[in-house]
């Protein structure tokens, strides 16, 4: 019903285009020239005032419409069921709309769900007639009144601009609200959390074991949430993932961008990038089946004792994964140093390498460092591959052959299953989140800082 | 060098009127357009490079024929010639800058001191330390003042210590005119200069590696007419030390900082002469044509 207005809206902005481009026409007697912008706009502007005030009344009705008609029937209700607490009468609405929908519904209706019932429906029926009338009133009276509005000085372009750019704005303010609602959510369940776990072993306590008791006497349920060996061991494998990637990727790079002929790096650059579009879970199975026993192996041989889940194939696979981030990206922002660049330091007798190491690099540098930013928050937020190849155990330790685990697969193991979620074993996933955004927040500002420091712009 | 420039202008103009009015053509030796044999002397007493039957080609493509001109010693030799005539690529071989570009091949003799510049002993490296260039658009490195000049000697390992690295950069800055303008902001970025001040930053890291030839492609064409003014005074002045090839699209630049002028048309050098000779008495047709605006 409701998606048939849209869809006539619709088509209605449509004719209001053709009609507001086709009086342009008309009022500049066939002269474009004699008009302040092209008919296009004119269309447009027809169009928006046509399918935009419709639009926005449609919104906020379409919101509102539910609670008003339920304050209706409520208040149209017999007294015993009206003053009901809040949380039954909420039963009895649910009850209600399952009845006016052709639902199950809890009970056999008696005669007042019934009379109300009813009167919903109705309710119902005359807000959607309402609201056609009103959009479709709307819609042709403002398409009329931009028709008669247009005259060859009416500046239409400069009104549909400014409504483009409104809608640039409200495009980019979506992804910072979306960001703020995401961090007060997380903050707030955090924030819930501590008052459980204090704040203090959270952050020191070394000891991580989140079980909680679900009764009073149940054995082996004190839990320890120390987020300390988590964190610990994300740097591990992060570490061992960006000693792995950044050299083989940066040097990658270079070779793309200085050394390798156009047909080479044709072939290689995309074939690179294929890297980055595999599953991680691919790369889950290929370190825990592949590379976690051949590390074990080698270790046995010199004589070590390795997990056989270990930090290091874990961190060794996933550096293999972020090499393309690095690779590609510091290859693009090279590439990107102007020629005049390298021909200035040719020209003084600079070598290959001179150029490179002097010259390109230190002009490339924020966009490097933007690379391997990127690649160090993948490796952060990578959890298949430590699940499937570092294993579960929060080991605090800095020895990459035993098993450890990170923050993002405890998340993980903490939400998955049936679980309650007012409990501390899963608030405390909440906390971890928290704790992971504000740790990659910092390192983004600490690199922006070195950028800022070591840049050389060469524009 | 006042004197040698206002002679020079009023003798071009002197020149460019009376083509322009009638055409009294008695001093052409060619008048045949399809006649592409080089005219004039491409020699010289003391030449610092040889260059004789120089072909370049780009991929299938022959850009330079068969070109043969010497470079004299401490003089200012300028190419003239329309856009697309070679006379930038015949440049870029003097120093073996063509070396970057994949598909461009050279041929012929090229010699510095009488050492053939495309043996294959000679290191490409230290080559382009004896002979450097600025480029038409100024392209200091984006790092200090300070480093700019500093870059060359420091890869080429020519001082030992701070403090001779400091009196190099100095004085090189010194030559080119340029050390007053940035004696207090030594360690502010390159590119925060104005155009004409970069474009004396990139003769200062040119000279600081001490180069025996300076090659410089249309050096004023992103300047104004001051920082320009600024530019032929300081070529003039290096004439003294360094032997100067200067690519250039305006004539009159051309006649007020060369001693001598050689024309290219389309891949071909037309003609080669002394300056004051060339734009009052050019011998070839395509050369009057070309300094008479009647082409180009």
């Amino acid at each position: 019903m409701q998606s048939f207005l849209l869809l006539t809206l619709i088509l209605l902005s449509i004719g209001g285009y053709y009609l507001g481009r086709n009086r342009a026409f008309a009022v500049a007697g066939g002269q474009i020239r004699h008009l302040h912008s092209l008919p296009s706009f004119y269309g447009s502007y027809t169009a928006l005032w046509c399918g935009l005030p419709a639009l926005i009344v449609f919104a906020v009705w379409a919101t509102l419409q539910p609670s008003v008609i339920i304050d209706l029937v409520v208040s149209g209700m017999p007294p015993e069921l009206r003053n009901l607490p809040p949380d039954q009468l909420n039963l009895v609405v649910n009850d209600l709309k399952n009845l006016v929908s052709g639902n199950i519904v809890s009970s056999t209706p008696d005669a007042a769900m019934l009379d109300a019932a009813n009167r919903y429906h109705n309710l119902q029926l005359i807000g959607n007639v309402s609201l056609w009338v009103v959009i479709l009133t709307l819609a042709i009276a403002g398409a009329a009144y931009a028709w008669r509005a247009i005259s060859p000085s009416l500046r239409a372009r400069n009104r549909v601009e400014q409504v483009v750019n409104l809608l640039l704005i409200l495009s980019s303010t979506v992804a910072i609200f979306t960001t703020i609602g995401i961090v007060l959510s997380v903050l707030f369940e955090s924030i819930l959390f501590f008052r459980k776990v204090p704040i203090t072993e959270f952050l020191f306590g070394t000891q991580w074991s989140p079980q909680t008791a679900l009764r009073a006497d149940q054995v082996g349920s004190s839990g320890a949430f120390g987020s300390v060996p988590l964190f610990a061991g994300t740097l591990l494998i992060s570490g061992i993932a960006m000693v792995v990637a950044v050299p083989i990727g940066l040097m990658a790079a270079l070779f793309l961008s200085e050394y390798a002929t156009p047909k080479f790096r044709a072939v290689a650059k995309p074939a690179l990038e294929i890297l980055a579009g595999i599953p991680t879970v691919v790369y889950g199975f290929f370190a825990a089946l592949t590379v976690a026993p051949l590390i074990r192996e080698i270790g046995a041989a010199m004589g070590l004792h390795v997990a056989s889940e270990s930090a290091l194939a874990a961190g060794l696979v996933m550096g293999i994964m972020i090499i393309p981030f690095v690779s590609s990206l510091s290859d693009d922002v090279i590439n990107a140093v102007p020629q005049s660049m390298r021909d200035g330091s040719y020209a003084l007798g600079a070598t290959k390498s001179e150029t490179i190491t002097r010259v390109l690099l230190p002009a490339a540098l924020p966009g490097i460092v933007g690379s391997i930013l990127l690649a160090v928050s993948r490796a952060i937020g990578e959890t298949m591959i430590v699940v499937m190849a570092a294993g579960l155990s929060a080991n605090l330790t800095a020895n990459p052959l035993e098993a450890v685990t990170t923050v993002t697969v405890q998340i993980v193991t903490l939400l998955t299953g049936d679980q309650e979620f007012d409990s501390p074993k899963t608030l405390a996933a909440f906390a971890l989140g928290l704790m992971l955004f504000v740790v990659t927040l910092i390192l983004n500002i600490i690199a922006l800082h070195v950028v800022r420091k070591y840049r050389e712009q060469y524009e | 060098m006042s004197t040698t420039i206002i002679e020079t202008k009023s003798a071009l103009d002197t020149a460019l009127r009376p083509a322009a009015e009638a055409g009294k053509q008695s001093s052409l030796e060619v008048t045949d357009y399809d006649n592409r044999q080089t005219v004039g002397a491409i020699t010289v007493d003391h030449p610092k490079m040889v260059c004789r039957n120089v072909n370049v080609y780009y991929g299938a493509k022959q850009a330079l024929r068969n070109v043969g001109i010497d470079i004299g010693a401490n003089q200012v030799i300028a190419f003239i010639g329309p856009s697309g005539c070679g006379k930038s690529t015949f440049l870029r071989c003097l120093n073996r800058m063509n070396d970057t570009i994949v598909t461009c091949r050279v041929t012929g003799q090229l010699k510095l001191d009488d050492e053939d510049i495309y043996a294959p002993v000679i290191d490409v490296v230290q080559l382009r330390a004896r002979i450097g260039m600025v480029f038409q658009k100024p392209n200091p490195f984006p790092k200090s003042i300070y480093e700019n000049v500093a870059y060359g000697p420091r890869i080429h390992g020519m001082v030992n210590t701070k403090a001779e690295l400091d009196e190099l950069v100095r004085a090189s800055l010194e030559r080119a005119g340029l050390l007053k303008e940035v004696d207090k902001r030594m360690n502010d970025p390159g590119t925060s200069l104005s155009g004409g001040q970069q474009q004396r930053l990139c003769i200062a890291r040119a000279i600081a590696v001490n180069p025996e030839v300076i090659l410089m492609d249309e050096p004023c064409s992103a300047l104004d007419p001051i920082a320009t003014a600024k530019i032929e005074e300081l070529i003039d002045e290096l004439r003294e030390n360094y032997t100067i090839v200067i690519v250039t699209h305006s004539m009159q630049q051309a006649a007020r900082v060369s001693q001598r002028t050689a024309y290219f048309h389309l891949g071909d050098l037309i003609e080669v002469g002394e300056t004051d000779q060339i734009f009052t008495n050019p011998k070839h047709k395509l050369t009057e044509d070309y300094i008479t605006g009647r082409f180009g």
